[in-house]
């Protein structure tokens, strides 16, 4: 169904705009988002500087020598034009990345707890969490960290009261009704319900990014002495 | 790389490396880093002949000992630094000639950071395009860490001199000489409710202010209840948490936040929170986005001429 897509632009610093879809986690919201910033990003106006597609919203960075007037102009004309789908051009299908995990135990501190709390079992809760396809809704808190939508319902969880001060790099975590993976160590209060052996986030490689906005992702369990194997 | 190097005696309180930051990756949550003041950065480049993105040292509160191997060309920009080069005063604001021996930065003097821009530039590998630390990401820089006892920082290539005793110029630069620094901070409201009474109040800097956000202290403004969708951020963007106390993002800022925006800092009023110290005083004053980019344009028109006067009479050095 194609229901008119309403646009804010508000300025969110003098040398960017903020293009806002809406105030909710919707994914047809999310997909205009990533379909916006992937326009942008073909497009290539040489004003451009930085894209932060979240979930709802398009941070759009431009050359501070520009004037921000003509590029409102052009934001505008280009979510204009967007609305007519152009004859012959359908969406690129999504990547899916796989991610392996190993749940529970040492490598999932929570898992058993959680699952108490959901009223399943611990191998239910790893089962309908690795059945999900989830998407990069975004990208934030930390270099490479993922914020995937999708989650089941009945699977989220609230946060811990007091955030844990170290989290393991690869931990897979729910956060509410979202869940995550943490790219490097650092302070968390999501709940750990397992680990992947991959690295999320590498400055120094090519695509320093294993997830990039608007991917698909799919969690397969594997056992912990495959850990090693299976990374990065 | 060139085997010229400073030795670290002493860290200073938070001395990075910084450049003018990395530009293009905030979609994978990479923050900008960079110096805080751009223009002294820049300004403090160019008295020692390097290009204007070259690396340099950021100072926090109290700076660091150095041991300079060779003859060396430096200059300090951004607020005073009481420095020292073997018992000697050392003056800011213009290319100083130093020769091999131990350069003793000391405490910061009204205002909170200045640089320290060396002629070759910081030669640190470049990440993601920049050579600025990364602090919270953990990359750039120093291995995204702070300066260290015992640290060798490898310094570029430049012509070698000789030089007995420490010289400087008559001449130095000054940008914000004639800035009143208790004039309030320049900002774009956004739609929140809450924006406009941010100017009618005093607010406080607190000390647990850093390179990611200036957080502030004072008449709490009033919050609404949970936090909503997260959305992109960017340095200077006034956020208000539900303590009621605002935050000014810096740039060391995260890419994306869930707390209401009150608006933004304009552009030419970044480079003055780097130097808002804790306890100082803030007043806001609410612009409009002409102004904000008629101040800009002013703002970098001031940098450039000055950049210009530099590179007439540093070669006379």
């Amino acid at each position: 169904m194609n229901r008119p897509f309403v646009c804010d632009i508000e300025a969110l610093a003098d040398d960017a705009w903020l293009l806002r879809f809406g105030d909710q986690l919707d994914p047809q919201l999310n997909d205009r988002v990533h379909a916006t910033a992937r326009r942008l990003d073909q497009l290539k106006p040489d004003w451009l500087r930085g894209l932060v597609p979240a979930f709802a919203s398009l941070g759009v960075f431009f050359d501070p020598v520009a004037d921000p007037a003509r590029i409102h102009e052009e934001l505008l004309a280009l979510l204009a034009m967007d609305e007519t789908p152009a004859i012959g051009a359908s969406a690129p299908a999504p990547r899916t990345v796989e991610i392996p995990v190993v749940y529970g135990g040492e490598f999932g501190p929570d898992l058993v707890a959680a699952a108490a709390e959901l009223q399943m079992s611990p191998q239910q809760l790893i089962s309908r969490h690795a059945s999900g396809v989830y998407t990069v809704a975004m990208i934030g808190f930390a270099p490479g960290f993922p914020y995937l939508a999708g989650l089941d319902p009945a699977l989220a969880l609230p946060r811990l009261a007091t955030p844990r001060a170290r989290v393991a790099a690869g931990s897979v975590a729910i956060g509410g009704a979202q869940t995550g993976i943490y790219p490097r160590e650092s302070p968390g209060g999501w709940r750990l319900l397992g680990r992947t052996p991959k690295v999320l986030f590498d400055p120094t490689r090519a695509t320093p990014s294993l997830l990039l906005p608007g991917d698909r992702v799919r969690f397969v369990a594997i056992e912990a002495d495959q850990f090693a194997d299976a990374g990065p | 790389m060139s085997d010229h190097a400073l030795r670290v005696l002493r860290p200073g309180l938070l001395t990075t490396v910084q450049d003018l930051g990395r530009t293009g990756w905030r979609h994978l949550g990479v923050a900008h880093a960079g110096a805080l003041d751009r223009d002294a950065a820049q300004l403090g480049n160019r008295l020692v002949g390097n290009r204007a993105d070259a690396a340099v040292l950021e100072l926090t509160l109290h700076g660091p000992t150095l041991q300079l191997e060779v003859p060396t060309r430096i200059a300090l920009t951004g607020a005073a630094v009481s420095a020292r080069f073997e018992g000697e005063p050392v003056p800011c604001g213009r290319p100083v000639l130093l020769p091999a021996g131990t350069l003793e930065l000391g405490a910061v003097r009204a205002g909170a950071r200045a640089w320290l821009a060396i002629a070759g530039g910081i030669d640190v590998p470049e990440v993601l395009g920049s050579r600025s630390t990364d602090l919270r990401g953990g990359f750039g820089g120093l291995d995204g860490r702070a300066l260290r006892n015992g640290d060798r920082v490898v310094l570029g290539d430049t012509a070698p001199f000789d030089c007995t005793r420490l010289q400087s110029t008559p001449w130095w630069i000054d940008p914000g000489h004639d800035d009143d620094p208790r004039a309030p901070i320049r900002y774009l409201p956004s739609t929140h409710p809450w924006s406009a009474p941010l100017a009618r109040r005093a607010w406080n800097v607190s000390a647990s202010s850093n390179r990611q956000g200036l957080r502030l202290q004072g008449d709490a403004l009033p919050t609404t209840s949970a936090d909503g969708l997260s959305e992109p951020v960017a340095p200077g963007t006034i956020q208000l948490p539900p303590d009621g106390q605002p935050i000014i993002l810096l740039a060391d800022a995260q890419t994306v936040g869930g707390y209401p925006r009150l608006g933004h800092v304009i552009a030419a009023d970044l480079p003055r929170l780097a130097h808002c110290i804790p306890g100082q005083t803030l007043h806001f004053a609410a612009v409009d986005a002409t102004t904000a980019h008629r101040l800009a344009c002013a703002a970098r028109a001031r940098v450039a001429r000055i950049g210009v006067m530099i590179d007439a009479r540093v070669p006379a050095i």
